[in-house]
Order: structure tokens, then sequence, then C-alpha cells
């Protein structure tokens, strides 16, 4: 017993890695915070854009909208379906051999901003096209404004429908965060095993995995909290 | 830097041809893998939520907080730890064994909980319709209800496997020798990207036909109401 | 906005409508109607199912697009190109058989949402028209209710409010008792009947033929895409011209 706590909960070690791993954590905190914004913002956008790419146009633009609107659903899908890991040493790497120099920070905060952006755009759409069509209809009806009525009656509904996939959704990408190891971002994880290394003591690996619970443990029990919450109120 | 230089930096003919062999025994590492991590994962899932729907109270508590630590921890740091803790107590573990336990810690509380709201989505009735005509717990469970309850949660289910799939690319981070790593050490050999683009264009190919699918029963659902 | 024409208003139909055509695809679903609808009118459209009456209803504020003739409404052409359509269609109320009420507004939010946005009055000012509207259809002690709270007939009443708060020339009903339980119809009913009371003019789809023969000024047969026959409910209910008509109203008549 003695023997295992030496091993895995080194005190010592621990109070060494401690600060290292403080500031993982406040690395990774922005960097998920940054990525829920600008994710689930473009994501609205894009949702948005589809709906108005779905209208009914009359022929020579209806042609140009309907590029628009496929090559937005080539991107949505394209983002669904290539691992972060993969975009986000793509990008790492790729970008700047086009000479934009972008950090690992950048980069990951990039290949998952546009992965949750994907993912939301879908969830958001599913919502729009949730709302009954005859929301539409009334509104219109009284005079309101395509742009109007997608505000202020379509929106509320879908975003309101949208919400508890929209949580799952955000906190499996923002976990993906430690991928960010991976091209060197100064995260939790790089942390913990540039500590391991060091030390050569899984202390700080141990430690590491408890930060992420106190970040992400309560955001996961939020999330089921909203889950039957909105449940109920359907 | 013009066109052709990107060209030859990222959609090189040559460097495909050179590196595609080594990419195909990467992509057969992660098929198999596929093969082995998402059964496991999904009948550890299944496992889970037929025990909480037992309905015993203590169970139910053990089996809420294994599912949101493993849901809380991000996959690469379960891998990480996996692959690297046990060999200070003493146990060696191949890459292999890592990412399959890894995977189905992280990954059955994630089919668990999609199971479980399946099995809740099964009214009363049809518990008591088999229970009357005598049948028992586990032969209702087994016969009547989760049938309806994996069909009800069929495009979650579906949407859950494409991003364990996804997942195994994280596996290159423990250098097993699957796509991801073979693109990354194809990349390095060569100071080339087009290593990357390649992997990119078959997962993307590999699973679009996944997310179309996913899309297509989302927009059923939608429109069944 | 609905530019006066050379007509006094009493003589000029507050609805024109002349040879209008829709088309889904390939079938023909109004095949050329031709109807007009003096103020202060009340007129009945009856017919079988799938008959067009609600694409027509639909093509006259345009949420459907008619794809031949054309549609006045109080002397503006609301076919012609450049027309501000969302300026046409709030001087013309529509009601749907769904209500269509926005669940996440409260009956007085429902009301005013068009009035604040659509043309543009303060806050203060469209909360005071919308209440007026409410207590139109006796509802002013819900104006905060949500949709869900409110019963089948009294969101069919708030969904009138919200047509009449904007004071259109015309409001048109598809089967607005539909889907209402029977004895939740005679309060909408109540309300249609106060309206004509106070000189609307009305377009009105539905089966009520009890309601229609004792409010409707006239009445209009439908079927296949066009009027068959129209008249006063006396003949139409009493003495038809028409076989199909006839027929048409010994069946209904039957099952009432
Ligand atoms: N959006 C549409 N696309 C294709 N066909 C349509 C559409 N809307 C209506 N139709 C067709 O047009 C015909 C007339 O429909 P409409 O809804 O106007 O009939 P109705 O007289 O109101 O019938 P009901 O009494 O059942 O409401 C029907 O055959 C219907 O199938
Ligand atoms: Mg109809």
């Amino acid at each position: 017993m003695d023997r295992f706590l030496f091993t895995f909960f080194n005190a010592e070690v621990m109070a060494e890695y401690l600060p290292n791993i403080l500031s993982g954590m406040w690395v990774t905190t922005y960097l998920a915070a940054f990525v829920i914004v600008t994710g689930l913002s473009l994501g609205l956008v894009l949702a948005v854009l589809r709906s108005a790419l779905s209208q009914k146009m009359p022929a020579p633009l209806s042609w140009l909208t309907g590029a628009l609107r496929l090559s937005l659903i080539f991107y949505v899908d394209l983002m669904r379906s290539v691992p972060p890991l993969v975009l986000i040493v793509l990008f790492y790497y790729g970008l700047p051999a086009l000479g934009l120099d972008i950090a690992g920070l950048g980069a990951t905060w990039l290949a998952l901003s546009l992965v949750l952006s994907a993912f939301a755009e879908e969830i958001y759409w599913a919502g729009l096209i949730s709302v009954a069509r005859g929301q539409w209809e009334a509104a219109r009806s009284t005079g309101l404004s395509f742009l109007q009525t997608l505000i202020y009656v379509i929106l509320p509904q879908a975003v309101r429908l949208a919400i508890p996939p929209l949580t799952n959704r955000t906190i499996a990408i923002t976990k993906g965060t430690a991928l960010g190891q991976v091209v060197a971002v100064q995260e939790i994880l790089y942390q913990a095993y540039s500590g391991l290394s060091f030390s050569y003591n899984p202390s700080p690996l141990t430690l590491g995995a408890l930060a992420y619970l106190a970040l992400f443990l309560p955001i996961v029990i939020v999330g089921r909290w909203i889950e039957t919450r909105f449940a109920w109120r359907r | 830097m013009t066109l052709s230089d990107i060209l030859a930096l990222f959609f090189n003919p040559e460097i495909a041809a050179k590196t595609s062999g080594f990419l195909v025994d990467g992509l057969w590492m992660t098929l198999l893998l596929c093969l082995v991590v998402i059964p496991v994962g999904a009948l550890g899932g299944l496992a889970v939520a037929v025990l909480a729907a037992l309905n015993r109270r203590w169970l139910n508590v053990l089996l809420v907080i294994y599912v949101d630590v493993f849901r809380a921890l991000p996959p690469l740091v379960l891998l990480v730890f996996v692959y690297n803790v046990p060999p200070f107590a003493g146990y060696r573990i191949s890459e292999f064994e890592a990412v399959v336990i890894a995977f189905l810690l992280n990954t059955s509380s994630y089919y668990g909980e999609i199971f479980r709201a399946g099995i809740e989505s099964i009214g009363r009735g049809q518990w008591e319709a088999a229970r009357s005509t005598g049948l028992g717990w586990w032969q209702t469970m087994g016969w009547v209800v989760l049938p309806q309850a994996v069909r009800n949660v069929l495009p979650d289910l579906v949407s859950n496997t494409l991003e364990v799939a996804k997942l195994t690319s994280i596996a290159s981070v423990i250098a097993l020798h699957e796509l991801m790593f073979a693109a990354r050490s194809a990349q390095q050999l060569t100071f080339n990207y087009t290593p990357l683009m390649l992997a990119t264009l078959i997962y993307f190919v590999l699973l679009w036909p996944v997310v179309h699918l996913l899309s297509r029963l989302e927009h059923r659902r939608i429109a069944a109401g | 906005m609905l530019a006066a024409s050379g007509m006094t208003t009493e003589s000029r139909p507050i609805l024109d409508v002349r040879g209008l055509r829709k088309s889904f695809g390939s079938t023909e679903v109004l095949k050329g109607i031709d109807f007009r609808l003096a103020p202060r009118e009340l007129a009945f459209i009856i017919g079988p199912s799938g008959s067009g009456k609600s694409t027509f209803l639909r093509c006259c504020n345009r949420l459907e697009e008619p794809s031949g003739g054309s549609i006045h409404v109080d002397g503006t052409d609301i076919m012609a190109p450049g027309v501000d359509i969302n300026a046409v269609r709030r001087h013309i109320g529509m009601v749907f058989q769904s209500f269509n009420l926005y669940p996440h507004m409260t009956a007085l939010g429902n009301v005013t949402l068009a009035l604040r946005l659509a043309a543009h009055i303060p806050r203060a000012e469209a909360v005071d028209l919308g209440r007026t509207a409410l207590a139109r259809v006796g509802l002013a002690d819900k104006e905060r209710a949500y949709p869900g709270e409110l019963s089948g007939g009294q969101q069919q009443r708030v969904a009138i409010a919200r047509a009449l708060a904007l004071e259109p020339r015309i409001v048109l009903f598809d089967e607005p008792t539909s889907a209402l339980d029977p004895e939740l119809v005679g309060s909408v009913l109540q309300v249609m009947r106060d309206l004509r009371e106070a000189g609307m003019t009305m377009l009105v789809v539905s089966h009520e033929l009890q309601f229609a023969r004792a409010a409707a000024d006239r009445v209009v047969f439908m079927e296949g895409g066009v009027i068959v026959e129209e008249g006063p409910p006396a003949q139409i209910f009493g003495d038809p011209q028409h076989a199909r008509t006839r027929e048409f109203v010994a069946r209904i008549d039957g099952h009432h």
C-alpha cells in the first residue's frame, strides 16, 4: 500500500508539478472557451445561411444559391468525418507552409472550432427544420420579413430544441483540447506528460487526470441536468 | 509561394505513390481497431444500461459515477494514463491492449447513456404487458424492451460509432501503427504533407457515408414529427 | 400603404381575384378563379377535400405564389413586381386551422410581435393595441398566458386577435374550428359573429354550415380547382343549381 501511494500519489512529486498542472488548467480553460465561442457562433451563422440558401429563388439565382448550399453541406460533412487530431496536425504543419504562421495553440483552436461549427450547424439546422411550417406561415402572414421571422419566431424555438444535443457535443469537442498535447500546446495533458518524463513517476499523470475531472466533471453533471430538464418541458 | 510549390508540398503524386503502401498498412490497423473496439464498447455500454435498469439504488450510484467520470476524462488522457501507468506497478501492456482498455472505459460510458435513454423511452405498458404474459424480467428486457429501445436510439448509436471510429486516430499518440501514425511518420520521413492529405481523404471517403446516413436518419426522424 | 385608385371605397371590392391559376409541378390545382369580395361582406367557401380551397386562400396573401392571374387587395395589385409583400400582408389577416401561435411567447407577445416589427409601432403603444385586440376576443385576462396553457378555443381566439391587432382590410379563415373540440367551437364562432357586426370583410373556408346559413352573405362552392356555383346561403343550401353542388350539400348536411 505504501508503495502504491509512493508510486501513484507521491506527495513530493505532486507538489513539485502542481504549479505546472495549474498553468495547464488555465490554458485548457481559455482554449476551451475560445473554441466554444467561435464554434457555436460560426455554427449558428452557417445554419442561418443554409436556411436562407434553401429559400425558393428564381432560376439564374437559384443555381448560385444551390451551389453555395452544396458547398456548405460539403464543409459540414467533411468536418464531421475527419478526426479532429488529423485536422490539428494538418493545420499545425500545413498552414505555416502556406505562409500562415499558426502555433500549436492556434492550430488546435482552429481545428476544434471548425469541427464544433460543423456539428453545431447540423444540430441548429435540425432544430430549424423541426419548427413547424405553420410558424413560418403565421409570422409571414402578419407581414414579418424572412429575417424577422427567423430571429423572433423560429430561432428561439430551434435553439431550445438544440440545447441538449448541443451541450453534449460541445462537452465532447472541448475535451479535444487534450489533443493539443500532440502539437505542444501547454495544456494539462502536456504538463502531466512532461512531468511524467522528468520525474519518472506517474503521479503527475494522476494529478492531470484529477485536474480534468475538476474541470469537466461539473460540466458533465450540468449537461446531464440540462438534458432531463429540457426533456420534461417538451 | 507559387501554386506549383503548394501542389508539390500537399498533392505530390510521387510521394503519394511512395507512401501509399505504408498508409494502407496503417489503414488495416485502423479497421482492425474499429472491429475490436466498437463491439467491445457497445457491449460494455449495453451492460451498463441493463444494470441501470435493474434499479438497485447503490448500483445506480456507482454506474452514474462510472459513466460521468469516464465522460469527463478526455479519451487521450485515458489512453496515455492506461498506457503509461501500469508499468510502474510492474505490468507491461502492449499499445493495442492499452487502446482497447481505454476505449472500453470511454465508449462504454457513451454507449451506456444512449442505451439507457432508449430503455427509458419504452413505456411501462410494454413491461406490464410482457410480465402479465409470464415473461421474466430478463426475458422482457431481452425480447421486448431492448429491440424497441435500440430502434428508438439507432441514430445516436450510429453517431457514437462514427465518433469511436474517428477516435481511433489517437492511438497514434502511443505509437500504434494505425492510419494517423502512418501518415505522420510518412510526413516526417518525406518532409511533405501529401501523406497527411491522403489520410484526410481516406478518413473522409471511409466515414462520409456514415455521416450522410446520419443526416438522413435525422431528417427522417424530424419529418416523422 | 394600399394605394387608392379612382374608385370610391364603397364600390371597390376589397378582394378582386381574376383568372387565378396555381400549379404544383404539373398538377393544376386552381384553374382560373374569378372572385370579388365587397367591403363588409362575409363569404363562405365550401367544397370537397382537395378542391383547392386552402390553396386559393393562401394565394390571396401569397403564402403560395400564384402561377397566373391577378389579385388586388383594396386596390393594390399584390402581384405587381416590386410590391412590398410584407406591407401588404399586414393588411390581410390570416387565421389557420392549427392556430400556429408562437409557443415561446405569451398571448400578448404573440399579438404585439408584428405590431412592433412589421408596423414599427413603439412598444408601449403596441401593448395597448394588443390588449384591445385581446379584449375584443374576450381574453383580456389571458395576456400573460403561454399558448400551452390555453384551451384550443382560447388559442384560436388569440390567433384571431393577432390578425385583428394589425387592423386588416380583410381576414382569411382556413377551417378555423376544425381542430377544436365541439364544445369549444362556439366561442370562436361568436368572435367571428362579432367581427361581422363590426363590419369586417371576411373570407372563410369552413364546414360549419349552421354558421354559414346564419351569418354568410354568400356561399361559394368549389370543386376541382374551379368555382362551380356561388350565391346567397338560401340558394346554395336550399335550391342549388348544379348537380355537383346538390350532391355535396346533401352529403355534408347528412353528417351534421
Ligand atoms: N405544397 C403542395 N405541393 C403539392 N401539392 C399540393 C401542395 N399543397 C396542396 N397541394 C395539392 O393541391 C390540391 C388542393 O389542396 P388544398 O389544400 O387547397 O385543398 P383543400 O380544398 O383545402 O382541401 P381540404 O378540405 O382537405 O383542406 C390537393 O390535391 C393537394 O394535394
Ligand atoms: Mg384545406
